[in-house]
């Protein structure tokens, strides 16, 4: 077993139970053992002088591509799970387009085990809705939840059989996960590649217009409530589809939402000179829409941040717009990017971002962590919420660069991520005697 | 010319450039449109200039008059089409250009199917990179040339009526008419099925007519575009009949018109689709005009990002008299 960890004086924060003070956290075999003021030290314990981070519940992300099987020149799951914690990301939800596909218990399995065994995030797999993700015939979905997936998706891709989407999410109803929505009408978004716009007339680029999000989300909001399914709407993008979720909530629909960062803080200007580092499904829109999902993040609306984090390998992007993938990274900037644009912006506060970033996406897929509560798992991100740094994807831990931020000066830095009570990501140095203010 | 105007190393569209880099770009052309008439139709402007026409997409018009262009200012040229060898081995756009480089060449022209394929190559490679046409983005040539012949045949571009009829969308031609001519003060309309109207055009500042009556009542100048046939397959419009029918611009049609409408049309034309061949042949068509010019605006395009100077752009064809 490791040895306990004190992580001294630190500003603890933790959402799911109001907690927000300058307390003493320890974390005893794997577990959050107790949060108080000068803390007892067991003998063996590990001190870690924390004094002005922020100790909180390490990241959740409902939404991430690990390419493994199948492009493991992209990512694999231990370098995807070991680029999360570096962005202090404890838990993440392996969506199933791999090569094969995540479509019969062996290969959830093979995801879990390939998580475990990297030791580094907890590996959370994503079952697919449909064999081959070809949106046709539904999976064996009770044994993909009985091998360990979590939720089920045809992410990357719509379920646009109207009559599987209601048989899917009627049958999950015995299972208790969420179905993952990637909601885009294809006839609406049919050979699009960047948001539908003044822009995309300008560049000569096919657009999608938001249509193709909005229509697709009103169809999904309406089959949730027919069948009573957990539907969870990946990567909201639009104003029109917020007016939509709001309506369904209203209306007691079991529907939840989530943002990507890039979504909350790029528009589709970032495209111009054909940089496919902002190409993406679905695509950076106008101003108006960043807009209208940051107040919906902020309102709850959105109930919470999820990175979409989409490896590709260079030479794939480093091509004409038209036959460059979809995609970009995002475990290793989100944290940086959201406090930047969303607390220095003045838009949530820290527990508020925490929040959105590791209570709530936990409680919608269902995941033990996202807490920092007694018994909770020792799963702790610390972090920097001042440090300004810039973004170099060439240090990125993951094996992809595919980043729009590249460059940019990011706020707020993770320095130590904890998983069930293991450190498995490291910049505070041996800090036991260091002083305040190390790099 | 009085305004001294640097071009930069490349020519990727007409949206980046000022009025006065265009009408320079006209101006100089000029000059070169004389060689054309020669008996010897060469001067050694770019003697020892390699120039490589890389054309992934079918074209007969723009290479030709690209490769005359350059050969009667003296460059030595290599033609590579989409069908030849290493592209269809699947070799990509910059393992072929830096392939090209390695052999020593000086300016490439790139005809590409996707858009932004120019300024791709040109922001990779340090050859002069002209765009010959990039997807539905550009074509930034097609429009110098369009613009040259309306200049030749009225007062000039300031406040003239331009009316780009057709297919809009899939369109590199009207981007690049639309982008000139309103830096040149040229008042722009479009006019077409609305499924091949994009959606934000009017942002860029031109008016919609959804009508070509509409059209012909207002404008001075009709660049009547070629609908693709694919775009029917693709159901854009449900058929040629019935396009020729409510936006063909036809001699009954013009006749209806306050005032004689100049004619253009890039080429290649469906005759009975977009255009009658009474209105194509008729004499306010200068179809064939646009033609003879494409040749002598590509020339003013090679001479000036080959470093010439506007103001010597008359003596250094002078010197090419023997």
């Amino acid at each position: 077993m490791n040895r306990p960890i004190l992580l001294r004086g630190g500003r603890v924060i933790d959402p799911s139970q109001q907690l927000d003070e300058r307390l003493d956290l320890l974390l005893v075999d794997g577990r959050v053992a107790q949060a108080g003021l000068a803390l007892a030290v067991p003998d063996i314990a590990q001190v870690l002088d924390v004094a002005g981070m922020v100790v909180a519940p390490g990241f959740v992300d409902l939404h991430v591509h690990l390419r493994e099987p199948g492009d493991e020149h992209k990512e694999t799951i231990a370098s995807g799970a070991r680029a999360a914690v570096a962005g202090g990301f404890t838990s993440i939800c392996a969506m199933p387009n791999t090569r094969p596909p995540i479509d019969d218990p062996a290969a959830v399995g093979f995801v879990r085990a390939e998580g475990e065994r990297a030791g580094f995030a907890h590996v959370y797999p994503v079952g697919a809705v449909s064999v081959g993700l070809e949106g046709k015939e539904m999976t064996e979905i009770g044994e993909l939840v009985a091998a360990g997936a979590v939720a089920v998706s045809d992410d990357g891709r719509p379920v646009w059989d109207s009559g599987l989407l209601r048989r899917t999410m009627s049958y999950i109803n015995a299972f208790d996960i969420p179905y993952f929505s990637h909601s885009e009408d294809p006839g609406l978004s049919a050979g699009g590649v960047m948001n539908d716009g003044p822009v995309s007339t300008a560049l000569g680029l096919r657009g999608i217009p938001n249509a193709a999000e909005d229509a697709a989300i009103a169809r999904d909001c309406i089959i949730a409530e027919l069948t009573g399914g957990q539907l969870h709407i990946l990567h909201v993008a639009t104003r029109g589809a917020v007016e939509i979720i709001q309506a369904a909530k209203t209306r007691g629909v079991r529907v939840t939402a989530e943002v990507t960062p890039h979504h909350l803080t790029l528009t589709d200007e970032a495209v111009r000179g054909y940089r496919t580092e902002a190409k993406m499904n679905p695509p950076l829109r106008s101003a108006a829409d960043v807009s209208a999902v940051r107040d919906a993040l902020v309102e709850g609306v959105i109930d919470c941040i999820a990175t979409d984090h989409a490896p590709h390998h260079y030479e794939d992007k480093d091509r004409e717009f038209d036959d460059a993938p979809f995609g970009i990274v995002g475990l290793e900037t989100a944290l940086g990017v959201c406090v930047k644009e969303l607390v220095v912006g003045g838009r949530l506060d820290l527990p508020e971002l925490i929040s959105r970033l590791a209570c709530r996406p936990a409680q919608i897929a269902g995941l033990p962590g996202g807490k920092l509560a007694e018994g909770s798992p020792a799963d702790v991100v610390v972090f920097d919420p001042e440090e300004r740094w810039i973004c170099r994807p060439e240090e990125f831990l993951s094996l992809s660069r595919n980043t729009p931020f590249a460059g940019e000066q990011l706020v707020g830095r993770v320095v130590m991520t904890m998983v069930d009570g293991r450190p498995v990501f490291n910049r505070l140095g041996d800090r036991e005697a260091a002083p305040s203010g190390v790099r | 010319m009085t305004t001294k105007v640097e071009f930069g190393k490349d020519l990727t569209g007409l949206e980046g450039l000022s009025s006065e880099h265009i009408t320079t770009l006209l101006d100089v052309a000029e000059p070169f449109k004389e060689i054309s008439e020669r008996a010897i139709k060469k001067v050694p402007i770019l003697r020892g200039k390699t120039i490589v026409n890389l054309f992934y997409e079918p074209s007969t018009r723009t290479r030709v008059s690209f490769e005359f262009a350059e050969k009667r200012l003296s460059a030595d040229t290599v033609n590579i089409a989409g069908s030849s060898s290493s592209i269809v081995k699947g070799e990509n756009l910059v393992d072929t250009a830096r392939n090209l480089e390695a052999m020593r060449i000086d300016m490439v022209v790139i005809r590409h199917g996707s858009s932004g394929a120019a300024q791709f190559l040109a922001e990779r490679i340090p050859s002069n990179v002209i765009n010959a046409g990039d997807g539905q983005h550009e074509h930034p040539t097609q429009g110098l040339l369009d613009m040259l012949t309306i200049r030749d045949h009225t007062d000039g571009i300031a406040g003239r009526r331009v009316c780009i009829v057709g297919d809009i969308v899939h369109s590199r031609v009207a981007r690049s008419n639309i982008w000139g001519l309103l830096k040149l003060g040229a008042e722009v309309a479009v006019c077409g099925p609305p499924t091949l109207v994009p959606r934000g055009i009017k942002e860029l500042g031109v008016h919609v007519f959804k009508r070509v009556e509409q059209a012909i009542e207002w404008a001075d100048v009709l660049n009547v575009l070629r609908l693709q046939l694919e775009r029917m397959k693709a159901g854009y419009i449900p058929s040629l009949r019935e396009y020729n029918r409510f936006f063909g611009v036809s001699v009954a049609r013009l006749e209806r018109a306050p005032r004689d409408i100049l004619i253009l049309h890039p080429g290649p034309m469906n005759r009975g689709v977009e255009i009658d061949s009474h209105v194509a042949d008729g004499p306010h068509s200068v179809i064939l005009q646009q033609v003879t010019n494409g040749v002598a605006v590509r020339m003013a395009v090679l001479y000036l990002l080959a470093g010439g100077s506007p103001e010597r752009a008359e003596a250094s064809k002078a010197e090419g008299r023997s």
